[in-house]
């Protein structure tokens, strides 16, 4: 619609798009090369996408509820989150420009809004909910109950889900299994080829437009902010205007009842955007916030280590090309490059640099702290040099107050809001009356704990730990000396330690079992497992994520020696 | 395979409820509130495929919260208990029984009352079939509430009646809660279980009515029918019962041998053995013997002077009649290897002897038969008694002393 060019061939302005996404021309049917581009357009807020099928139109039900979409309500949802990140700081352009072209293109190429449909397609579509109206839609029925034993959310909803059996016909449209109009048609339809939207996913979309776009936000720091409630993640559908009433299936789409993992958002990501035919995504230089060397700078003051080991952070880097921009600018539908988890892939270069400079053999490391030690005590003046032990007492009393916290508002999160939750009108009276029953309760038993009603959100930072120069009891090392660790030879600083213990000599194939290694606590020395505690605890993510990551480096590092024959379990000299 | 690692609502309230766990333990009640604050909405999701549904845990987590942080405010844990009873019909009985024993520990007798009247009359469909247990229980407390109200009837007429005073509207009061009180423990009594105070009130009805033979019936089922479950406090309801009749020691002996077999070391067996010392049965002073010893192998008894006094008695009594020693031996055979430390030890008997002398008494004249005049409890005990120069135990000390070589026999 908005293409003006003239036709190459017939030089009429008449275009169409066909299924795959290509303007042709109506005059002459010529077909283009072009693909519809992402165009600045004007994003009306709340559109109600309408061109889903002809004919329908959008009455006013009996109850006040209106027809709608899915994908309207993902739309709604996406809106949310594009501006609860607005207010987090995120520029502007993201609403108003680049999410929504994503989302747009994404409507059209999963048929969903913005296409044309083929006749015949819509008449399937309106048959496929007629024909569940059926007084016998018994081939019917079963795949419903089938469909609602997908155990897409834990299957939670499926024993809340009664009502399913207890349905008799039907008569109207299937506004009973689903406040929207294409419910049930929604997670019916096998979905492999067109990237059904899931909640999740709304993740996905927000940070392929963040990544687009560059802003300072890693995944898991996103991840982070929606656990923490800063971004609608959770309950967003009470945000839904009233007249779009929510039950049954939607429901199963909508809530959800767990929170994101990373791999499933960042899977989703990269699926998303190869399905969306994206082009190479603006490239991440050494001055961008994603790079290896800022990250670890950033990672470093927050794991409250020495500044000096930046400089060794930006070596392995260098030398293994991680920071070169092919390697770490996202080329969507590129299977040949890997994946870059830029905020794991950061952690892992200092956890590798840590081995390299302290070995983390559950020995070396004391050792190397006790002539620290020694030094700090007889020699004050030249600044303290970096204390391992004293480092690690430290951080990880810190570590532990924190993770109490954690764990203790894991177990107090409250998971359902205010909006009732339907499965259909006949279990309307239960739920509200549990409802009733709840909301007692917790004033009940919420005078006789004391507490005010939950404390104010925290506001969202960039730090989860903070040390301060300005503490005179020694608790920030960040200005600490790496001298006693390193020695100079031939007027390079080098580290002291010889040796370094690979994680595993070989790696796994990642495409077939999904990791690169497999971590298992007691195989790996206890300050190792310390270090992918720290960063698995400030990246909320599962260790064995970084260490996978670990591995990747130090293979890339010792690439050369390993290309020889190696004898298992051996220890590599540098 | 990261779906086990995904914090959902599940996982989230099994840390809930591990949280309010700790917190009970520790009785830190304001946190255990603060926690179960959180876990409450759990009731909005059907836990149907759980052994324990999330209104279980909270009515029960609740209650003891509730009882413990807020005693002074009975209300407040009222109305708790009535949400809970509307949250599961199959639990309804149970709530309304336990809200009564709350109610009594509280000492409010009449709103006990009055709920299990409510929850006696209540009704659900085939549920009020199912839980006919719960049904007949609360029948029975409200029978054991109408006995207490008898009681309080009875006291006031039997005051009056010492003033002269027949008060006809008491007395009728009187006996309507007796019958309303028999009606509802008859019942109970008949299934099998362990019923104590229930029969011990409907013992004390029948009995001042007058109805002794029921009274003996129904103690004897409930000793004797081995439906129920062993009891001993059966045994010792029957017994007491028969001395309150004045039935003959035969029977009386037959109630605690039974009780003598089950608990040995049952108080009541000091009037066990000596009720058997005295027969002329030889059978049953042999068992008498046996009695004593048994009870005295408990460290519960070790300082119980009444019960060395009668071990003592009968020992004695054989040694100066010189026969039966054998039974003397029997008994001891089992015992001569742990009872001189267990009882007769130097420590024990300075201690004994600084404490409590007729023990020490007892237990020297028990310990010079068994042991001999130079063992270690007799020596020092009556060296003491002698030198403190009490009587007794000089008597003590030539009669032990005269019948040293028993104790070889013995011991042989």
């Amino acid at each position: 619609r908005d293409f003006n060019e003239r036709c190459a061939q017939c030089s009429e302005v008449n275009w169409g798009l066909t299924d795959g996404g290509r303007f042709y021309c109506r005059s002459c049917h010529n077909v283009t090369e072009r693909t519809r581009e992402v165009v600045n357009t004007d994003f009306i807020t709340n559109s109600r996408v309408q061109t889903i099928s002809k004919g329908l139109k959008k009455q006013e039900k009996t109850d006040g509820g209106c027809e709608w979409y899915i994908c309207e309500g993902f739309q709604l949802v996406l809106k949310k989150q594009v501006e609860a990140l607005e207010a987090l700081g995120v520029c502007p352009q993201m609403k108003d420009e680049i999410l929504c072209n994503f989302w747009r293109c994404y409507l059209q190429k999963s048929k969903q809004a913005y296409c044309k449909r083929p006749a015949g397609e819509t008449v399937k579509a309106l048959s496929v909910c007629e024909s569940s109206t059926d007084v016998d839609s018994d081939p019917e029925r079963p795949s419903l109950l089938h469909l609602l034993s997908l155990s897409e959310s834990e299957g939670d909803l499926q024993t809340d889900c009664s009502f399913a059996s207890s349905v008799s016909k039907v008569s109207e449209s299937t506004s009973v299994y689903s406040g929207s109009v294409d419910g049930s048609l929604y997670l019916m339809k096998n979905q492999k080829e067109k990237l059904r939207m899931t909640m999740p996913m709304t993740l996905s979309f927000c940070y392929l437009a963040l990544l687009w776009l560059r802003e300072p936000i890693t995944l898991s720091e996103l991840l982070r902010f929606v656990v923490e409630g800063h971004i609608p993640y959770m309950n967003v559908f009470q945000h839904f205007p009233e007249k779009m009433k929510l039950c049954g299936l939607d429901l199963k789409i909508f809530c959800v009842e767990s929170w994101p993992v990373y791999e499933e958002v960042f899977n989703k990501m990269h699926e998303l955007a190869a399905f969306l035919d994206l082009p190479r995504f603006p490239d991440i230089t050494e001055s961008c916030f994603l790079h290896p060397d800022m990250l670890c700078m950033k990672y470093l003051m927050e794991a409250n280590l020495p500044d000096e080991l930046h400089n060794w952070t930006c070596r392995v880097v260098k030398k293994i090309g991680i920071g070169e921009v092919d390697f770490l600018t996202l080329m969507p539908g590129n299977k040949s490059t890997r994946k870059v988890k830029y905020d794991v892939l950061a952690a892992a270069v200092i956890v590798v640099v840590l081995k390299l400079l302290f070995l983390l053999d559950d020995h070396y490391e004391w050792l190397l702290s006790e002539f620290a030690e020694e030094r700090n005590k007889n020699n004050t003046e030249g600044g303290p040099y970096f204390e391992f032990k004293k480092w690690y007492e430290v951080v990880k009393h810190s570590l532990d107050v924190e993770q109490k916290k954690l764990d203790e508002e894991k177990a107090k999160y409250l998971w359902r809001c205010e909006k009732p939750l339907f499965y259909s009108v006949k279990n309307k009276s239960k739920v509200l009356k549990r409802r009733q029953m709840v909301v007692n309760l917790q004033n009940q038993f919420g005078k006789l704990s004391g507490s005010v009603q939950r404390a104010e959100k925290p506001n969202p930072s960039s730090f989860q730990l903070s040390w301060s120069e300005e503490n005179t009891d020694g608790s920030c090392f960040h200005g600490h000396s790496l001298k006693g660790v390193l020695q100079e030879k031939r007027g390079l600083l080098t580290a002291m330690n010889p040796d370094y213990w690979l994680c595993t000599v070989k790696l796994c194939n990642e495409k077939l079992c999904g990791h690169l290694a497999h971590y298992r606590e007691v195989e790996f020395p206890q300050s190792y497992h310390f270090v992918l505690g720290l960063f698995s605890f400030l990246l909320r993510i599962q260790p064995s994520y970084i260490h996978d990551e670990v591995c990747m480096i130090e293979h890339r590092l010792f690439n050369k020696k390993l290309c020889k024959k190696l004898k298992y379990n051996t220890v590599l000299r540098k | 395979s990261s779906n086990e690692l995904k914090l959902n609502f599940k996982k989230s309230k099994e840390a809930c409820l591990s949280y309010i766990q700790d917190a009970l333990l520790q009785k830190q009640w304001k946190r255990a509130a603060e926690f179960l604050t959180c876990y409450v909405e759990s009731l909005e999701k059907d836990y149907s495929r759980e052994h324990i549904g999330p209104s279980e845990m909270i009515w029960r987590i609740g209650t003891e919260i509730l009882w413990h942080h807020s005693q002074n405010r009975m209300k407040e844990f009222s109305c708790f208990m009535e949400q809970m009873k509307t949250l599961g019909v199959k639990r309804y009985l149970k709530v309304c029984l336990e809200h009564v024993f709350h109610l009594l520990c509280n000492g409010q007798i009449d709103e006990a009352y009055q709920n299990l009247s409510l929850a006696e009359s209540w009704r659900f469909g085939e549920q009020t079939a199912i839980q006919d247990k719960e049904i007949k229980l609360i029948q029975a407390y409200r029978g054991l509430l109408d006995y207490c109200s008898w009681s309080k009837q009875k006291k006031i007429l039997l005051e009056h009646g010492e003033d002269g005073f027949a008060d006809l509207a008491v007395e009728q009061e009187m006996h309507g809660y007796f019958r309303k009180a028999a009606v509802n423990l008859k019942e109970i009594i008949k299934i099998p279980g362990v019923w104590d105070v229930f029969v011990k009130c409907y013992v004390d009805l029948l009995e001042f009515y007058g109805e002794h033979n029921e009274a003996r019936q129904v103690l004897n089922e409930y000793a004797y029918n081995s439906k129920f479950p062993a009891n001993p406090n059966a045994h010792v309801y029957l017994y007491q019962f028969l001395k309150r009749q004045g039935e003959s020691k035969k029977s009386l002996i037959s109630a605690l041998k039974i009780l003598h077999d089950i608990v040995p070391s049952h108080e009541l067996m000091i009037d066990f053995n000596t009720m058997l010392q005295k027969s002329k049965k030889r059978k049953k002073r042999q068992l008498g013997l046996e009695v004593i010893f048994a009870a005295l192998d408990y460290a519960g008894w070790k300082e119980n002077a009444k019960a060395w006094s009668c071990l003592a008695r009968q020992v004695k009594q054989i040694v100066i009649s010189e026969k039966h020693l054998d039974w003397i031996k029997q008994e001891w055979n089992s015992r001569k290897d742990w009872w001189p430390d267990f009882h007769f030890s130097r420590y024990l008997a300075k201690r004994n002897w600084q404490e409590n002398k007729s023990l020490s008494y007892e237990k020297a004249l028990v310990a010079g038969i068994l042991l001999g005049k130079d063992c270690k409890y007799f020596k020092y005990v009556s060296h003491q008694g002698c030198k403190a120069r009490l009587k007794r135990f000089r008597i003590l000390k030539k009669f032990v002393t005269r019948h040293n070589p028993v104790y070889l026999r013995i011991s042989g």
